[in-house]
């Protein structure tokens, strides 16, 4: 019988992968936006600090800063579930992944966000769910909260065009 | 010396510039009054959404949007001087041109007693083809009951 692969070598390999993948995206590490990964499951966190203000007197954070938080998170999930299945598979080996052979990102089509409460001046967390994901397009959900998990702030429904098979 | 600046289109603009999140991504006010904005954001590789083709990533689109939406609306006669975003839907039509500037146009088309409508549209250096187009409701009308801070749905 195959012996089990040392759980630090799955760890290693998958995270390996997801910060990879966030690698991509330079406008997410200049917002502050992090990834942290439990299995399959991405938690996004947007770090409070200045240069997200969008109402200095309150202050809270700018709409369009929970929009693009909201979005980032949505392809950021959509684009790992993806990589999760090649890399898991030995299809995609995490380590010899560059800028160059990752998988192409999908693209939005459209973003609809509802501002549920001002976001407080303190870090917000997201993450996503792909509830449809076809050959062509994918619709995902993503939910923000800061707090309280169930208090949500801010919600968003997207549509992305999934990559063209690269070859 | 230049005529006096319609009081409401000050305010619009001195809302703007005390925006932490609009100043660092550059933006610029063009054209405010009578309901339109015009903002505009230069391009800039830290907002790049993909580093393989350059493209700025979507969501510095959306604060492009989502601010041009807000300085329509207080720059219109019948809203109070500040407001919040209820919801907004953004449609991607094509990417930005890697390297040109970003310009949104914003029209706060109707207001409520509570509620007012905008629609925006964003271009890069083509101005026939938009980027990104964008509808939203923002909170604060034309009534006296009207609430006027973003606390309002707290």
């Amino acid at each position: 019988m195959k012996r089990p692969e040392p759980v630090q070598v799955i760890k290693e390999r998958r995270d390996m992968g997801l910060a990879k993948l966030v690698g991509q995206v330079p406008y997410i590490g200049w917002l502050g936006i992090g990834f942290e990964r439990k299995g399959d499951e991405v938690t996004a966190t947007l770090s409070f600090a200045e240069k997200v203000i969008g109402n200095p007197t309150l202050p809270a954070i700018h709409g369009g800063v929970t929009a693009a938080f909201l979005e980032a998170t949505a392809t950021i999930e959509l684009a790992w579930s993806m990589l999760w299945d090649e890399i898991e598979s030995g299809r995609i080996d995490a380590a010899q992944l560059t800028p160059e052979t990752m998988p192409r990102l999908p693209k939005t089509i459209d973003i609809t966000v509802d501002y549920l409460r001002p976001g407080l001046p303190r870090d917000a967390y997201a993450r996503a769910r792909v509830v449809r994901s076809g050959r062509r397009y994918a619709s995902v959900q993503v939910e923000a909260w800061q707090d309280n998990r169930d208090r949500l702030f801010a919600a968003a429904t997207g549509h992305f065009l999934m990559p063209e098979p690269e070859g | 010396m230049s005529l006096p600046e319609d009081p409401q289109a000050a305010i619009a603009r001195r809302f703007i510039a005390a925006i932490p999140h609009s100043r660092e991504l550059g933006m610029e006010l063009e054209e405010i009054g009578g309901g339109v904005a015009v903002i505009s954001m230069p391009y800039d590789p830290r907002f790049v959404g993909d580093a393989r083709t350059g493209v700025i990533h979507g969501g510095a689109v959306s604060a492009l949007m989502d601010t041009c939406s807000g300085a329509a609306v207080i720059s219109h006669d019948a809203t109070p001087e500040a407001t919040a975003t209820l919801d907004l839907r953004i449609d991607y039509m094509r990417p930005a041109t890697p390297g040109q500037r970003i310009t949104a146009r914003a029209t706060c088309y109707h207001v409520t007693r509570t509620v007012a409508f905008v629609r925006a549209e964003a271009f890069d250096d083509d101005g026939d083809r938009p980027v990104a187009s964008a509808t939203g409701a923002f909170t604060g009308g034309s009534g006296k009951e009207t609430r006027t801070s973003t606390e309002a749905l707290s």
